[in-house]
């Protein structure tokens, strides 16, 4: 599994997740630079978080037209994985690559810690290492993860089994339907807030992200 | 002129002294650099003879550079950091002041050639009951989160105190921390006649102009209206800044390095020209401007935030520009380094200031006087055994509690990213002190799209913490400052560490006042016994003066930072218990100390009494012992004891494992008080759990220590348990301390 990590300036998490890729998973990964536009040799692409370009406006709203994504969107049309966390997430929904918007946190602040999430969807090839109901511990740490949509969005999201992750119990930003993460209805995109590259690895107190990569990996 | 010299604010003998080294009177632009420069912000005139007798070696080799030093904590591997203060703008401008302050520092820090791991915050308030300190708190975070989440740079710990002597003048002192390969480091010493000045960064504009001379280096007057002085931070340049300069260091092309701070383009240009006994000539019609028709002087003073200064080998330019580029940075060559030592700076075709660069680098030296204030024989000839001994001491447990010195921060510290990098082992709150894998020494390069790992099998851990009680300070400032070096010490030992060097940012009132300096001295006397004693090099630091205001002066603050190594980072402490069943004990001993205690703040409303004693050699034995005896695995849990005294640190320790715990505590004599007993700060003492088939282990590895132990009790059920003193739930508890400051500051 080849896997790029998209580097966007002001992306932030980049290393954290080449790190996870290359020396806890040990799959081949490289950096992909925000004016790459070939992104052929790559099975799996993961738009990591941070602050693009510095995210003075909305959240990601600058880096969906950054000349990377309209390869990424030819990479996710062609059935391939992208995987969006925090900042990335906020892009993939900038982008339409899913529906929906993260809004400012209810609380208005920054949040960064451990949370609780369930996995509600274990037949996604980021969750099929999981079981449906099984709840992982990794941290958030966002201002802007608040997950919104329209009614008739949610219920398709429902339909289709979209909703893939929801925080359990604690809901850290005030999430419709407490809403941690989402895929496409193709199920090749998921886009997520809690960061499980930063759940990876023993020392860091928790290694239940690793069922998500272990997923893309064994898929 | 003069009276120009003295607007920017320098003295009369100043001036002359100007006049005297160039022989004619000054350019308007000379005088700006002059003033700055000079200023005690940058020159550090009143205090550099003292600063002299601070240690600079210590158990790991010392790298001590220009604007931050460090530590070699194994072959080729080096911890840089450094704190420095951000009151005064902070005060003026609370989110922006905090903000560019952590942008200051962490240029700092990459300036350096090192990767910037860590942040913490040293921050101090007044009353939080006040709606001023909630502002100026409130801002202050803001600013912390929204810079340094920005910039992916974690922000690991650090304390907040409330005190009403912060008033006038709330105190911002960040650390950053960082790593490099110790090869990658780069001095600030420009060289080599001919080779370029570049500037890089964002474009310079009227902002910060005297921040350093006029903002930081004099009393700030109650309703002065000093905003314009303060800069706004931009992190997403730094964030760029950051990557593109540790890019730019590998090309080898870099020969020097220095971020634009303080006094901005004189301060980057002539203490690199100075450090490297060479000239420099820049043009500023080079500068990138954001306004095209500002003065020369204006262009030497700017503040302007995110820009760096970088000397570059002739011919190599473009690859430092090519970075640049790629990075959307704005860059330049705007001179180069000449053989005469002359700073030489020409505007439009003439030279508008033109002298030898040491002269502006060398700052006069003063020697102030110093007086012991009348306060201090009042207040420490208090006697406690006049007050009255609470009746309810579950009350008193749960309202220190609840006291914000003492409350939970976590509405602090849930606010700043602390787990970005996936460095963080010890969280905030969770342990004394922050600790943090090391995993690589630099990261990657997207140019050539690699990695460059340093092995990754070594487990070797650092370990971060801030302190300073200001209180002790006030009321003896070498005692506080040493009880602020061994206690930061005695945290990182909690966490499993062994102290290793430390930084130091001194926050004083208007050192012109003997009494002020007084407590400087002392304080600084009492830092440099301290760190002489436990063998801790300071390897950095920066001096904060004129902390006051007509109505207000701040308690002597001088703030450590410190930095402790771990050989195995899978062998770090946290604070709470973890298992019914484990014996609590504490090393170390209990004395009658009631002087200078956040009891007495917050229970009788007195800030008075001698502060706790401090013994050197009982102090080293019991962090000896701890660390030993965590080294080998043997503990479950350690905690210091502060502020609060022993029953705090009980109830955090049962608070943060979600367990209680039923103690015993003996009295001294007889005759001792039971609040001295449970709320007393006797330093040198550590609270450890373990199971009970280790006891004799710790009892051994004590007694060659010569550390005295006493086993208090054991882990387990829902309440604390003090004697018949207090017993309360560990949920009651929790909602007191956790409340707290959630609850002031939602009012």
């Amino acid at each position: 599994m080849n896997f790029g990590v998209v580097v966007f300036p002001g992306s932030n998490c980049d290393v954290d997740a080449y790190h996870v890729i290359k020396n806890v998973l040990a799959q081949p990964v490289d950096y992909v630079w925000h004016q790459e536009t070939n992104l052929s040799k790559y099975d799996c692409l993961v738009l990591p978080g941070g602050f693009s370009y510095g995210d003075y406006l909305r959240c990601g709203a600058i880096a969906r037209f950054s000349p990377v994504m309209q390869a990424v969107q030819e990479h996710a049309a062609r059935g391939k994985l992208v995987i969006g966390i925090c900042n990335g997430f906020q892009i993939l929904v900038e982008a339409r690559l899913l529906p929906g918007a993260l809004l400012k946190n209810v609380g208005q602040r920054f949040v960064c810690k451990f949370v609780r999430i369930r996995c509600e969807n274990d037949d996604t090839p980021f969750t099929r290492r999981l079981t449906k109901g099984q709840v992982l511990s990794m941290p958030v740490a966002h201002g802007e993860g608040c997950y919104y949509c329209d009614a008739a969005t949610l219920a398709a999201l429902k339909a289709n089994h979209q909703i893939v992750f929801r925080y359990d119990g604690d809901n850290p930003n005030g999430s419709l339907d407490d809403i941690a993460g989402i895929c496409n209805r193709e199920r090749n995109v998921l886009g997520m807030m809690p960061h499980p590259e930063r759940a990876a690895e023993a020392i860091l107190g928790s290694v239940d992200g690793r069922g998500v990569w272990e997923s893309i990996v064994q898929g | 002129m003069l009276e120009k010299a003295l607007a920017l604010g320098m003295k009369e003998e100043e001036y002359h002294r100007v006049v005297e080294i160039l022989g004619r009177v000054p350019t308007e632009t000379e005088l700006a650099m002059y003033s700055v420069e000079w200023s005690e912000h940058c020159g550090y005139p009143r205090s550099r003879a003292l600063l002299r007798l601070l240690p600079r070696t210590g158990k790991f080799k010392t790298l001590i550079g220009q604007d931050a030093g460090g530590i070699e904590i194994a072959p080729g591997l080096a911890i840089v950091f450094k704190m420095e203060s951000h009151n005064h703008p902070s005060q003026v401008e609370p989110k922006q002041g905090a903000a560019t302050g952590i942008g200051g520092i962490v240029r700092d820090i990459f300036g350096s050639g090192a990767r910037p791991i860590a942040l913490l915050d040293s921050l101090r308030f007044g009353d939080l009951r006040t709606p001023l300190a909630r502002y100026l708190f409130n801002g202050v975070v803001d600013g912390i989160q929204s810079y340094g989440n920005s910039i992916g740079v974690p922000t690991v710990g650090g304390e907040v105190y409330f005190n009403e002597c912060y008033r006038g003048n709330c105190l911002v002192g960040v650390m950053c921390v960082g790593v490099a390969r110790a090869e990658d480091l780069i001095s600030a010493r420009a060289r080599g006649v001919g080779n370029s000045v570049i500037y890089f960064g964002n474009s310079t504009g009227r902002d910060g102009i005297g921040g350093a001379s006029i903002l930081a280096s004099h009393e700030l007057g109650e309703d002065e209206e000093k905003r314009p002085t303060v800069q706004i931070g931009d992190p997403f340049t730094e964030k760029c800044l950051i990557e593109a300069t540790l890019e730019m260091l590998r090309t080898g092309a870099v020969v020097s390095l220095k971020d634009m701070g303080a006094a901005g383009l004189t301060c980057s240009t002539c203490e690199q020209a100075a450090a490297g006994e060479v000239g420099m000539e820049i043009d500023l019609d080079q500068v990138p401007l954001r306004e095209a028709d500002m003065e020369p002087w204006e262009i030497m003073m700017s503040e302007s935030q995110e820009r760096m200064l970088a000397v570059v080998e002739k011919g190599r330019e473009e690859e430092v520009l090519s970075i640049c580029r790629r990075w959307d940075l704005g860059a330049a060559v705007i001179g180069q380094v000449t053989g005469d030592g002359m700073m030489r700076v020409r505007h439009r075709g003439k030279v508008v200031a033109e002298m030898p660069a040491k002269s502006l680098a060398e700052a006069p030296l003063y020697h102030l006087p110093a007086e012991e204030p009348a306060y201090i024989k009042q207040v420490r000839s208090f006697d406690p055994s006049q007050l009255p001994e609470p009746s309810d001491y579950n009350d008193v447990l749960l309202k220190l509690l609840a006291s914000p010195n003492i409350a939970s921060k976590e509405w602090v510290f849930h606010q700043y990213d602390h787990t970005v990098q996936t460095n963080t082992v010890v969280a905030p709150g969770k342990g004394d002190a922050a600790v943090l894998r090391l995993k690589f020494s630099d990261q990657f390069s997207v140019a050539s799209n690699q990695s460059r790992l340093t092995p990754h099998a070594s487990r070797l851990g650092i370990a971060a913490v801030t302190d300073c009680n200001a209180r002790y300070c006030y009321l003896d400032p070498c005692l506080g400052a040493q009880i602020a070096v061994a206690e930061a010490a005695r945290n990182l030992v909690c966490v499993g560490a062994e102290p290793a060097a430390v930084t130091d940012c001194l926050c004083f009132g208007n050192p012109e006042k003997p009494e002020r300096f007084w407590q400087f001295k002392r304080a600084v006397e009492g830092i440099a016994t301290a760190c002489e004693f436990f063998d801790l090099p300071v390897v950095s630091g920066n001096v904060s003066f004129y902390n006051e205001t007509p109505a207000s002066v701040i308690h002597p603050s001088p703030l450590i930072g410190m930095i402790g190594v771990l050989s195995d980072v899978t062998q770090h402490l946290t604070l709470g218990f973890k298992r019914e069943g484990d014996i609590i004990a504490l090393v170390g001993e209990t004395g009658d100390d009631l002087g200078g205690t956040e009891y007495l703040h917050v229970i009788h409303g007195l800030e008075v009494g001698a502060p706790p004693s401090l013994d050197f050699e009982r102090e080293r034995a019991v962090q000896r012992t701890v660390l030993e005896a965590a080294q080998k695995g043997l503990l479950s849990s350690a905690h210091d004891c502060s502020e609060g005294g022993l029953a705090v640190a009980l109830a955090e320790c049962c608070i943060e494992g979600g367990i209680g715990a039923a103690v015993e505590l003996r009295k001294r004599q007889d005759t001792s008080r039971n609040d001295a007993l449970l709320f007393g700060e006797s330093q040198s003492r550590i609270i450890v759990s373990l199971p009970e088939q280790r006891v004799n282990d710790l009892l051994n590895i004590a007694q060659q220590h010569g550390a005295p132990v006493t086993m208090l009790g054991k882990v387990g059920g829902q309440r604390l348990r003090v004697n018949d003193l207090i017993d309360v739930d560990v949920s009651a508890l929790d909602r007191a301390w956790r409340g707290a400051i959630p609850c002031l500051m939602n009012a």
